[in-house]
């Protein structure tokens, strides 16, 4: 196809990848935003999570949020947010878009985690002593930590789409490219942003597999012992609320 | 409040917009189901067939799930731009999009809900004489029910949302509205327009879940089936 050719060209032009609107400048400008708004998200939405979970109560809320998150347009909430008053802010109506919509995965599966970690596990270290911060940092998080890794992959992969939707209210971002080739009525480079958004997207993602593998704390010891088998199965949806906008 | 003012002086909610532009609003919401029906029900007819292959032949099912949780991963900016030299600025683009999105939970949920079907209810149905076709749609189908249904709300519910960012292409529904009125600091539009995005994904979801109830009666009194 004509356009495959012209998209390639596009992204193999040195010009496009250099200056305030190239491809690195806006690469650059993703990853900040996606990178500080997910520590944003992790910082509020996981402590919240983890000691509900840890108390068992609030499952609905968790629940609700995340059917909420899917309900509620992204696009939508961009575009409000830039109109309200905050919208003279300069990032900070994106910033709080990309937070919002973060949270639910976040929420919900570190809530998961914790509440249906091993009940015997936790009965165990409670009848040996432990006192109720020890049994969430020694016993429930790192059973609960498979879950929250999901979470934060999930998020991080909401994060990366959400800032490229930034790009139509005027914000920052590899989405620029591609609505810069809109505006221009230019296929190759709508093609060539394409590719890159969803390139980043991808890259992201698997980081996350990756980390999620590497970090676990659960992995020496057990292997692919029981602990991996008892994880919920990633069939059941419902505690996977993956999305992308 | 005076009415006729709001619109001068851009307020939020306006009920003097919703007054004018009556058929503008019908129109977009109107478009909006259109689009959100046509892909949640090719994305159904395209994910039963896949669910079907992929339980049949296991060493589908690894490549069948990568893939859609690959699509799913893609930004949806990304995927309707990807699609447009395919289809050329039309619905097709938009659709196309979201049915590849649904794809990723309902072919899992139609495959974890003909997995939870008891291996008796099978034996005993093979036994009455059921052949596979019979056995498929008689007795595995309607068992698998609650799990499909639940992947249908939850695609449908996220369907509704993602149809917005259409409004790229000019296929976007209500999202065309909210597109619009970005560009002019149209608040009521903006705001009237989110509202009505969100009103349909409860009403989608709520309809889905009556026909829930409605399909699997003997799920009624004890909830433990639905999942």
């Amino acid at each position: 196809m004509d356009v495959v050719a012209k998209a390639w060209t596009w992204l193999a032009t040195g010009s496009h990848w250099a200056g305030p609107d190239g491809v690195w400048h806006r690469l650059g400008q993703h990853l900040f935003l996606t990178f500080v708004c997910l520590a944003i998200s992790c910082a509020v939405a996981l402590p919240i999570a983890v000691a509900l979970g840890h108390i068992g109560r609030g499952g609905a809320l968790a629940v609700n949020i995340s059917n909420a998150g899917r309900a509620v347009p992204t696009f939508a909430v961009l575009v409000l947010l830039l109109l309200s008053p905050l919208g003279t802010h300069g990032q900070w109506p994106t910033i709080i878009a990309l937070v919002l919509f973060a949270i639910p995965p976040l929420l919900t599966n570190a809530y998961v985690g914790v509440h249906e970690a091993d009940r015997e596990v936790v009965e165990a270290a409670r009848g040996m002593g432990m006192t109720g911060a020890q049994l969430i940092r020694r016993v429930e998080l790192p059973l609960a930590f498979p879950l929250i890794m999901t979470g934060v992959r999930t998020a991080a992969v909401q994060v990366v789409a959400t800032a490229t939707l930034a790009a139509l209210p005027g914000g920052g971002g590899l989405g620029r490219i591609i609505t810069a080739g809109f505006r221009l009525t230019d296929t190759p480079q709508v093609v060539a942003g394409a590719v890159l958004v969803a390139s980043l997207a991808l890259v992201v993602e698997g980081v996350f597999v990756l980390l999620g593998l590497v970090l676990d704390p659960m992995r020496r010891r057990t292997g692919r012992g029981p602990t991996a088998a008892r994880r919920p199965p990633a069939d059941q949806a419902p505690a996977s609320p993956a999305l992308t906008t | 409040m005076a009415d006729g003012n709001c619109l001068i002086s851009n307020e939020w909610i306006c009920g003097e917009y919703v007054r004018t532009r009556g058929q503008e609003l019908t129109d977009a919401t109107l478009e909006h189901v259109g689009i959100t029906l046509a892909s949640v029900a090719i994305g159904l007819l395209v994910a039963f067939p896949l669910a079907l292959l992929a339980r049949r032949w296991r060493p589908v099912a690894g490549p069948v799930l990568g893939l859609t949780t690959i699509l799913y991963t893609v930004p949806s900016l990304a995927m309707f731009s990807l699609l447009l030299p395919v289809f050329g600025v039309s619905a097709a683009v938009v659709i196309t999009g979201l049915v590849l999105y649904s794809l990723t939970i309902l072919v899992r949920n139609i495959m974890a809900g003909l997995a939870s079907v008891p291996e008796e209810a099978r034996e005993a149905a093979r036994g009455m004489g059921y052949g596979p076709l019979r056995l498929l749609f008689g007795v595995e189908l309607p068992l698998a029910l609650p799990a499909l249904m639940a992947g249908l709300r939850i695609t449908t519910v996220s369907t509704v949302s993602l149809t917005t960012v259409g409004a790229i292409i000019g296929y976007g529904g209500l999202g065309n509205l909210i597109y619009e009125g970005m560009r002019s600091f149209f608040k009521a539009e903006v705001l009237t327009a989110s509202v009505l995005c969100v009103a349909l994904a409860v009403v989608a979801d709520l309809l889905l879940l009556g026909l829930q109830r409605l399909l699997t009666p003997w799920a009624r009194k004890s909830r433990k089936g639905t999942t």
